[in-house]
């Protein structure tokens, strides 16, 4: 089904602040399979001039998935969820994500546009620390295969 | 954060050695628990075919992912990576085998900006297709 088109410039949150864990950092390097002692050695996170272990570039994804899955799920959008595939990502950092840092997340949808048979939805998010500080900004480009056919 | 790479020691043209990444069906059933994506067709067979789809798929995240540490072993630092964005130009197919599939990822250092900063320009294949295009990654080296 073809997007709604009305629903760019449409933001969601700020959302409540999201607390990255040192725990959390080992979880997601284990699972992408990267052994770097920064992402759990506080030690040697320090030693490299970190505050704390360091989160791999991709980590953002844990909670802008979740702030940015509620524009997927919204009403009136009309995301066919079970057709969705991950078109583009981007990552632009201010600063490291380092555990203990205490994200929050404004997500808006900046663009709505088809490509062939596809729909395609940017989300940006704008991630700062529950002080305002920038830390990063996400984009996120789905596809929802067969949308404007 | 310190990168391990000196700017003055790089030069544009140069190459990144490839190195061969494994994804099997565990990878991705540890990835999606990781990173909180569910989506069925990264970890269902017959979800995946039901929608269209040759067999279950990899995240593309989890290829960006490979990308990533890609840059950040050859960095050294991950705190030196400043902006990294990829498009996800064709699926990594993954068989329900010991071995599932393989992502290949090799890079070169394509301009080098202000500021010791690089930027390198990053290629993934799944045997002989491309599954990420646009990969670019940059970099503040010392």
């Amino acid at each position: 089904m073809a997007l709604n088109r009305d629903f760019v410039g449409k933001s969601y949150g700020p959302t409540a602040p999201y607390e990255v864990s040192r725990v959390k950092i080992r979880e997601f390097a284990a699972a992408i399979g990267d052994s770097n002692p920064l992402y759990r050695d506080q030690e040697a996170a320090r030693a490299a001039g970190h505050p704390d272990v360091v989160a791999p570039p991709t980590f953002p994804i844990v909670f802008s998935l979740q702030s940015g899955g509620e524009a997927l799920v919204d009403p009136g959008l009309g995301v066919n969820v079970a057709m969705v595939v991950h078109g583009e990502q981007r990552f632009e950092y201010v600063r490291p994500i380092h555990a203990g840092d205490q994200l929050v997340l404004t997500s808006t949808i900046t663009d709505i546009r088809t490509a062939g048979q596809n729909e395609l939805l940017t989300i940006r998010s704008d991630v700062t620390t529950v002080e305002g500080e920038p830390v990063c900004v996400t984009y996120n480009t789905i596809v929802e295969r067969g949308g404007a056919a | 954060m310190t990168a391990a790479v000196r700017y003055d020691e790089v030069e544009v043209g140069q190459e990144l050695p490839p190195v061969d990444y494994n994804v099997r069906r565990l990878d991705l059933v540890m990835y999606a628990g990781a990173s909180g994506d569910f989506n069925q067709i990264h970890w269902n067979e017959r979800f995946a075919r039901m929608v269209g789809l040759p067999d279950v798929i990899a995240h593309g995240m989890y290829t960006m992912a490979q990308a990533g540490r890609f840059v950040t072993d050859w960095a050294g630092d991950p705190g030196a990576v400043v902006d990294f964005g990829v498009r996800f130009s064709s699926m990594v197919v993954v068989p329900d085998d010991d071995m599932g599939a393989v992502i290949t990822v090799s890079g070169v250092v394509e301009e080098k900006l202000e500021d010791k900063r690089v930027v390198i320009a990053l290629t993934a294949k799944s045997g002989d297709v491309r599954v990420l295009s646009k990969a670019r990654a940059v970099v503040q080296l010392t």
